[in-house]
């Protein structure tokens, strides 16, 4: 599957009401070290996304609920999240592994997920993207980066507002339609009128393979 | 009118006195990007201290202080075994680590020996790993004596500011 089918059918989760009122992202962060746990925290901090951060895909599944445990489904209800970063190399379950659970799971499927990590393999990449990750971010990770994401992720949920009064099942062929669905209006119009620009784009797509 | 003039006198020498020590510090900071030392990386995280975290830059290298000297640590315990036993693996996995925090804090000069270290792991090449630890040991301390400088400036600098009366 090439990067085409980025935006997914059915985002589960609105984005949270922050005490202002304003739309924040939800983003789970998975990374096995303090200094980039730190480092993306503060990214998506400045970014005016809610973090959380845990340091393992075990850790990441339970905050989820999805770890099979009955005692951490109790908060199961109540977690939200719009995003999943995980760093690809960790020890135990790398983030691959937790790509897999988490595509596995009915629940969490349709949750975007990003690997980042530090070494540019085009067969890691590919193995990523063919298992369902949204992107594949070579690390360090920059505020561009998460800038980028967080639009795309912000769009994805506009558009799915669309398509509920649009009835298409290809959304770039929707036109917005302000004013007129239940999403927040002042989302829409913060976001620029153009089609919507995946990270998988073809030309995204090969300027990250011509990184490599 | 004495007093006044007096004190004028001094406002203005200590303000010579900040313009200086940031003339400096900015002469320092450029040193250390030239010479290899940092990397835009670096950059990067100064962009994320703001006034609602002043002290980003300094916890996150701090960090990378406790992170390298671990894997200091175990690095050279996993290469003082008997030559034949070295768990090249392990070792790799430790060198990795370290090249993922030190690019993490734009610390180019340990990373780019951590580059090479890991060539000599799938190498196997024993020699060369020794000598790898050696030059990562000396880098690591290079640059943690550079930025402990560097942030003793910026302490200067900043309480020389604050001493300065509105």
């Amino acid at each position: 599957m090439a990067g085409g089918e980025v935006l997914r059918q059915n985002l589960p989760e609105k984005l949270e009401e922050s005490p202002s009122g304003a739309n924040e992202l939800h983003v789970l962060a998975v990374d096995d070290s303090l200094v980039d746990r730190k480092v993306i925290e503060r990214l998506l901090k400045i970014s005016s996304c809610k973090v959380t951060v845990v340091e393992s895909g075990t850790r990441a599944l339970q905050y989820l609920g999805l770890d099979g445990d009955k005692k951490s489904s109790i908060g199961f209800d109540s977690v939200k999240v719009n995003l999943i970063m995980t760093d690809y190399s960790m020890p135990g379950m790398t983030g691959y592994d937790l790509l897999k659970k988490i595509k596995e799971s009915s629940v969490f499927r349709e949750i975007p997920v990003v690997i980042m990590s530090s070494e540019n393999i085009l067969t890691r990449i590919d193995r990523c993207l063919e298992e369902g990750a949204e992107d594949f971010l070579l690390k360090p990770v920059k505020l561009s980066d998460v800038r980028r994401l967080k639009d795309f992720i912000m769009k994805g949920e506009v558009k799915e507002g669309e398509k509920r009064c649009c009835k298409r099942s290809r959304s770039e062929d929707c036109s917005p339609s302000p004013m007129t669905h239940p999403c927040d209006s002042s989302l829409l119009s913060s976001l620029s009128s153009s089609s919507v620009l995946s990270p998988l784009s073809p030309s995204t797509l090969s300027s990250k393979k011509s990184r490599l | 009118m004495r007093e006044k003039e007096k004190e004028r006198k001094e406002e203005i020498s200590k303000m010579d006195v900040v313009t200086q020590m940031q003339r400096q510090l900015i002469q320092y900071t450029s040193s250390l990007f030239q010479e290899g030392f940092l990397d835009d990386q670096f950059n990067q995280l100064q962009q994320l201290q703001d006034e609602s975290n002043p002290e980003f830059v300094v916890e996150v290298v701090t960090l990378f202080f406790e992170d390298a000297e671990r894997l200091l640590n175990e690095l050279s315990k996993s290469l003082q075994v008997e030559q034949e036993s070295i768990d090249f693996r392990k070792v790799d996995a430790q060198v990795h680590q370290l090249k993922g925090s030190s690019s993490s804090i734009g610390a180019q000069r340990v990373q780019r020996v951590c580059i090479a270290f890991r060539n000599f792991c799938e190498q196997q090449n024993v020699e060369g790993c020794l000598k790898s630890l050696q030059e990562i040991k000396q880098e690591y301390s290079l640059v943690k004596t550079k930025l402990e400088t560097l942030f003793k400036m910026e302490k200067q600098l900043f309480a020389a500011r604050g001493s300065i009366s509105r």
